[in-house]
């Protein structure tokens, strides 16, 4: 990248480059590119507002402050501020015992973390019934102790736990290896405690891959569709998440609510969006700084 | 995932051999691998230049750009289905451009791979984009100055060096794409036989209380899809030897 911002003589700047494509064929790449992006990724994204406000201001309003929508929303809600903290607290246990300890079982371990990535969430929420559901193993126990997991909320928070766990861990695993543990050790040396190492060298070091890790855990689990479906039973206004809402204004051909309701989430991944590309931004200039520290003590 | 294989194992041989080779099911098991085969090649090979252009080039709205390569991670997979239904549909923005010249996207096989190519692209152009990055510009110039042009250059020292990378980013959209549900069921159809994919079958079958045969057709999928990332992997360890040699 350097090589490119050298200035280069005026003759030799208005000659083409022996790495670099012709002019015509670089803006043609660029073109199929974004042509390819228009079709596939803005034009949805596009459609959902327009299709959203349609009918006008309005029926927009109404089809968001309408009982069950707002139970929807409620209950979306209320998912993910279990789930997130939830794997929160998983995902940096799993990735600190894998990143800064050997124990046997280790690579079964990283396995099952990505399990959940590599398992359609169609059949993650068939495990959960297979498990708690009436007919599955703990279906009778459940059944005399009167405590209800499928077609409840706690079937769907724990569907919503499943299918989000690899974000946090994922995104700390690699992150927590690449920075070792000498400085734990260094802490360690200097009388710190256990706690101490952990608030004040291994979190710090690791906040924003944390953060990134549950920005998309969020937008995950406020968003998951398929183990949600399977798990909720659809009992309007009562197990309803907002996907799920969704689904069922869009199959009785009430698109413009369908559409209104889509638009909160996808106003939600679009907050996703700038809030991942604020973190990478920070934590690319962080790294840079810590480089650039590095690379100054290496020369003095 | 053990509950589903023993729960699989209360059937007897005969009866799940009966449940898994239906036509029904057979039709939707190929529609899932064969669509989301399609998908991930198309993915495989739009990824790779959405991944070069913003690596390589610069051009206005970049980071934008950018950033809106991941929408299909952050966009739940609901919403994508009734978006990509609403502008792929007949009278839809596209889906009325199409319609004149015989094609139909919407309620047909090939929506199902719209869907798919929607959820998967990031999948390719996340695991090229920084080996594309962290590609030395001495081995490109070295070969230029061995005599070869841009395309050769292209094809003998840049595509070896990103085609292992290429080929995870095709695995993980391919396995994203046999297992995905949300996005695809609105704008499949859902016609049996014809558009209906496995993961629907199986929430089909879930609510006719048809428990075994839902778990038998996810245990086949689960043993198609370990097969295939198996064989996948197997092939990556043998282009890495190569390479290395």
């Amino acid at each position: 990248m350097a090589a490119l911002t050298l200035p280069l003589p005026a003759p030799m700047a208005a000659r083409r480059r022996a790495t670099a494509e012709p002019v015509l064929v670089r803006w043609l790449l660029i073109g199929v590119a974004l042509a390819f992006l228009a079709l596939f990724l803005l034009a949805p994204l596009a459609a959902v507002f327009t299709q959203a406000f349609r009918k006008g201001f309005q029926a927009y309003i109404a089809a968001l402050t309408e009982p069950d929508a707002l139970t929807a929303i409620r209950l979306t809600l209320l998912v993910a501020v279990i789930a997130v903290p939830a794997n929160l607290v998983f995902g940096v246990s799993a990735a600190w015992a894998i990143a800064k300890f050997n124990f046997r079982g280790k690579a079964v371990l990283i396995t099952l973390i990505d399990l959940p990535f590599a398992v359609s969430p169609v059949i993650a929420g068939l495990i959960y019934v297979l498990i708690f559901g009436l007919q599955g193993w703990l279906g009778p126990w459940l059944r005399d102790h009167d405590i209800q997991i499928i077609f409840a909320v706690p079937g769907i928070v724990l569907a919503t736990i499943f299918v989000t766990f690899p974000f946090v861990a994922r995104e700390l695993i690699p992150l927590m290896q690449a920075q070792g543990k000498e400085e734990e050790e260094a802490a360690r040396v200097l009388g710190a405690s256990g706690w101490q190492i952990f608030w004040r060298v291994t979190l710090p070091n690791v906040k924003w891959g944390l953060l990134y890790g549950v920005i998309l855990c969020n937008a995950r689990a406020m968003g998951e569709f398929g183990a949600v479906s399977v798990v909720s039973g659809h009992v309007r206004g009562l197990t309803n998440t907002m996907p799920l809402h969704v689904e069922i204004l869009y199959n009785e051909y009430n698109f413009a609510a369908a559409f209104a309701v889509a638009s909160l989430l996808a106003l939600l991944a679009l907050v996703t969006l700038v809030l991942k590309s604020l973190v990478e931004w920070k934590a690319r200039r962080q790294q840079g700084e810590v480089a650039v520290e590095f690379s100054g003590e290496q020369q003095s | 995932m053990s509950a589903a294989f023993l729960k699989t194992a209360t059937l007897t041989w005969g009866a799940f051999w009966s449940t898994v080779s239906a036509p029904r099911v057979l039709a939707s098991l190929r529609l899932s691998f064969g669509a989301s085969f399609v998908a991930a090649v198309v993915n495989a090979v739009f990824g790779l230049l959405v991944a070069w252009v913003l690596v390589r080039y610069r051009f206005p709205g970049q980071r934008v750009v950018d950033a809106l390569v991941d929408l299909p991670f952050a966009l739940p997979t609901a919403v994508a289905g009734i978006a990509l239904t609403a502008v792929y549909a007949g009278n839809g923005w596209i889906g009325s451009q199409l319609e004149p010249l015989g094609i139909k996207v919407a309620f047909t096989p090939l929506g199902v791979i719209v869907a798919l190519i929607f959820i998967g692209l990031p999948f390719v152009v996340r695991t090229v984009q920084p080996v594309l990055e962290e590609l030395e510009p001495e081995l490109e110039e070295a070969a230029a100055t061995l005599g070869a042009n841009r395309l050769q250059t292209f094809t003998r020292v840049i595509f070896p060096a990103v085609g292992p990378a290429l080929l995870t980013g095709f695995t993980l959209a391919f396995a994203r794409a046999v297992g995905e549900y949300g996005s695809v069921i609105f704008i499949a159809g859902n016609m049996p036989m014809v558009s209906e994919i496995a993961p629907l079958l199986i929430i089909t079958k879930l609510e006719q209380y048809d428990y075994t045969g839902a778990t038998a057709i996810a245990v086949v999928m689960l043993v198609i899809s370990f097969a295939l990332l198996l064989l996948i992997n197997l092939l990556q360890w043998w282009s890495g030897r190569r390479v290395g040699m």
